[in-house]
């Protein structure tokens, strides 16, 4: 039960943390919304093409927006030597991993939800005949993009140019989240019947447990001193 | 373990001889093949190097493993030189595969399952060794890039499955595949020696790397232990 009070109490203060700034949402949601803004110059989309790019178009904001918030996630902990504080703390590292991961989720899918909502008026699309299986498409896409971003930017904030060097590591090693979810989140968006994307669901079901447990495991060496 | 099998020199001059004796048997000895004709001798040069690559990126992990497990240094030293040494490799596999491509599919590059993973496995040796070059603090850098290592390695199957179901085509592996695939005997021992060769390089190359990764650990053990300002020793 212990882990799970440090789970929980690393979230609180996160989101304690961003309720008084309210500088990570802000940029992420901003962040995503001009990434949507910019790609209606690059493709004027059509109608009925619409369908065909928005999958490629979501993800693509989703991965640069969780960047910008996993890139602070650990900027912040840097400050006052945070990190150092949180490495002393008597408690399992992966704990800490998890508490981790459990903000930067949050962060990820209110901004996720704006830049939805906003990407329905700009390109006339309504998401709310798929709502159900396109929010599970999308929880289960985001939770393994965070499990990987989490850890990576964790590592990264020990080097220079963290801003660089986690989008190097995160793209490369997130690549089956990325086909995966495109991949559902067209048939979901396209109202095909579940189990025709089933296969994809259960790939990032899998990818995100393979990688959560992997980093809870191994959490523990990115924080020592 | 390997510097004390036998002298680089030697190692340089037998992996040189092989070169020599596989270019001879890609050129002369192995039959010409039937459709695609000479073109198809890149053959030789493009899987051995990607077993290479593959056998450094097996290293990488191995390292990386071993460092976290038993905090051995030269664990770490073989994940660091297999690194920059794989990376290399894995370049050589990009070259001669759309060398080879342009001719028999007529396009360059196409994104199919073992190209889209082969470029990924790329991506993540250069990520690997990016971050080795810009960790700030030497001490932790084993550990981090070990914990980057390992899941890194872990990624590679699901990228490959992954990008498997999207899309394939580049050829079903012609020498474990199933019925109606096989090579020339004279084929077979081509490619073989040639990934001998390949892999004695990469043996030279890694072993050099991490001859020049302890020198480079000793130099700044010796400079620590030099008076930090030797300007204030002559104001004296």
């Amino acid at each position: 039960m212990h882990s799970l009070k440090v789970i929980w109490a690393i979230f609180v203060k996160d989101i304690k943390v961003e309720w008084r700034s309210r500088e990570t949402l802000a940029s992420m949601s901003l962040f995503g919304l001009l990434i949507v803004f910019l790609f209606n110059f690059g493709f004027e989309p059509a109608r009925e093409e619409t369908l065909r790019l928005l999958p490629g178009l979501l993800w693509i904001a989703f991965a640069f927006t969780g960047i910008l918030g996993f890139n602070r996630s650990f900027a912040g902990e840097r400050e006052n030597q945070c990190l150092e504080g949180l490495s002393l703390a008597p408690v399992d590292p992966g704990a800490i991993y998890l508490g981790k991961v459990l903000a930067n989720l949050f962060f990820l899918i209110v901004a996720e939800a704006v830049i939805v909502f906003a990407t329905s008026l700009w390109y006339n699309f309504s998401f709310l005949p798929s709502l159900s299986w396109f929010s599970c498409v999308l929880f289960l896409g985001t939770l393994g993009y965070v499990a990987i971003g989490t850890i990576f930017a964790a590592v990264a904030a020990n080097t220079r140019m963290r801003e660089v060097m986690l989008p190097v590591l995160q793209f490369p090693v997130a690549v089956p989240v990325f086909v995966g979810a495109i991949e559902a989140t067209n048939g979901a968006l396209k109202g095909d019947a579940p189990g025709d994307y089933a296969s994809w669901v259960k790939l990032l079901a899998g990818f995100s447990v393979v990688f959560l447990v992997l980093s809870f495991l191994l959490f523990e060496y990115v924080l020592e001193e | 373990m390997i510097q004390k099998i036998f002298h680089p020199t030697v190692h340089l001059v037998v992996t040189l001889v092989w070169m020599v004796v596989a270019l001879f048997m890609i050129f002369l000895y192995a039959p010409q093949e039937l459709m695609m004709g000479e073109v198809q001798r890149i053959f030789y040069i493009h899987l051995p190097s990607a077993w290479t690559a593959f056998v450094a990126y097996l290293v990488i992990f191995l390292g990386s493993v071993g460092y976290l497990w038993k905090r051995s240094q030269e664990a770490d030293e073989w994940a660091q030189a297999a690194g920059e040494v794989g990376f290399v490799f894995c370049s050589c596999v990009l070259v001669t595969g759309p060398l080879w491509a342009k001719p028999v599919w007529g396009i360059w590059w196409t994104w199919d399952a073992r190209l889209t993973s082969t470029f990924v496995l790329w991506l993540l040796f250069v990520s690997y060794s990016m971050l080795r070059s810009y960790l700030v603090n030497p001490a932790r850098a084993a550990s981090l890039a070990a914990v980057v290592g390992v899941i890194g390695f872990v990624d590679v199957p699901i990228v490959y499955m992954s990008i498997r179901w999207w899309r394939t085509q580049h050829p079903q592996p012609v020498i474990f595949g199933g019925e109606g695939s096989g090579l020339d005997p004279r084929m077979w021992a081509t490619v073989l020696v040639s990934f001998g060769a390949f892999f004695c390089l990469f043996l030279y190359l890694f072993r050099q790397r991490i001859w020049l990764l302890r020198a480079e650990r000793e130099l700044s053990a010796l400079r620590r232990r030099l008076p930090s300002r030797p300007s204030k020793e002559w104001s004296d």
